[in-house]
């Protein structure tokens, strides 16, 4: 079994990261975009076929260690 | 006063460290691995070093704050000891939960090694008994995520509990604007928790012990803990 967690910056978080790719696809001309917020992607696969395991095993991934949940927020994906 | 010393994966600071408490305390420290699940007998401060332990992968202090160690050293801290974190340290403590919050990463992206004042917030700690309150200190800071960021009732938690360390100023002690180098929430550059026997601080006090290196201004940290 497969899995992607998505972890981001929560809202209202400074992203410096985020702003600096702002700023030079801005500097491109690329018309349209209006922020950037720059996050994190981990793929996992896992041993277990159960998918109420698997998403327990994941949010426990999460919160012991994928993400800092004072600023981050994290998503899972089973895939 | 028997003082250890952490070692973790990419830690490159241990040396000043030692070299610090060994003039503080006429002896050195013990170094702990980071894979040990205690600390030695009779342990009265644990200081978690700077450096860049697993080369600031996923998060700076993110891996370390999770070392088997740090069971004893959260074991050690709930007990009253003492615990200093120094830059990398700090990130680590905030990591693994012995302080709230987190350094993210500098508000203008630069990783910033010069020298920096310092206003000390209260002088009554076991850490700086040796200054007074107010007191301008310099000393150095190298890093590139010291931007201490809390939610907003964690912040008003620490200010009213008087559990700022110090804070980043001008050489007059004045807090704020230019002198603030990386952004961080009310220009704090060192926290306690809240029995004020864990420190964490970004800059490096540790460097500045020798007149040779530009200053002994960190020495009132280390004085300071030999007469807890």
């Amino acid at each position: 079994m497969k899995a992607r967690v998505t972890v981001t910056l929560k809202n209202g978080v400074l992203d410096p990261q985020g702003k600096a790719i702002e700023g030079a696809l801005k500097s491109f001309g690329l018309e349209g975009v209006d922020s950037v917020r720059q996050g994190k992607v981990f793929d996992i696969e896992l041993l277990t076929t159960d998918r109420a395991k698997a998403e327990e095993l994941l949010k426990a991934a999460c919160e012991k260690l994928l993400a800092n949940t004072v600023v981050e927020n994290y998503r899972v994906e089973i895939v | 006063m028997k003082a250890v010393v952490v070692l973790f994966p990419g830690s490159n600071r241990e040396g000043d460290a030692v070299r610090a408490l060994e003039m503080a305390i006429g002896k050195k420290p013990q170094i702990v691995w980071h894979g040990e699940t205690e600390l030695p007998a009779g342990t009265d401060l644990v200081l978690l070093p700077g450096g860049f332990s697993y080369g600031d992968y996923l998060r700076c202090g993110a891996i370390a704050g999770r070392a088997t160690i740090m069971d004893a050293v959260r074991a050690h801290a709930a007990r009253g000891g003492l615990v200093l974190g120094i830059c990398n340290g700090f990130q680590i403590l905030c990591e693994g939960g012995l302080l709230p919050g987190v350094l993210m990463r500098n508000k203008d992206l630069r990783f910033i090694c010069k020298m920096q004042h310092l206003r000390v917030e209260r002088a009554d700690t076991a850490f700086t008994r040796a200054y007074s309150k107010s007191q301008v200190i310099k000393v150095a800071i190298a890093h590139g995520e010291g931007n201490y960021e809390a939610d907003e009732e964690t912040i008003k938690r620490l200010e009213g509990d008087g559990r700022v360390a110090f804070r980043y100023c001008d050489d007059k002690g004045v807090v704020g604007g230019r002198a603030n180098p990386n952004g961080s929430t009310h220009d704090i550059a060192g926290i306690y928790s809240d029995k004020r026997n864990v420190l964490g601080m970004m800059p490096h006090p540790e460097n500045l012990i020798d007149p040779l290196v530009g200053g002994i201004d960190g020495v009132g940290l280390f004085k300071s803990l030999v007469a807890a």
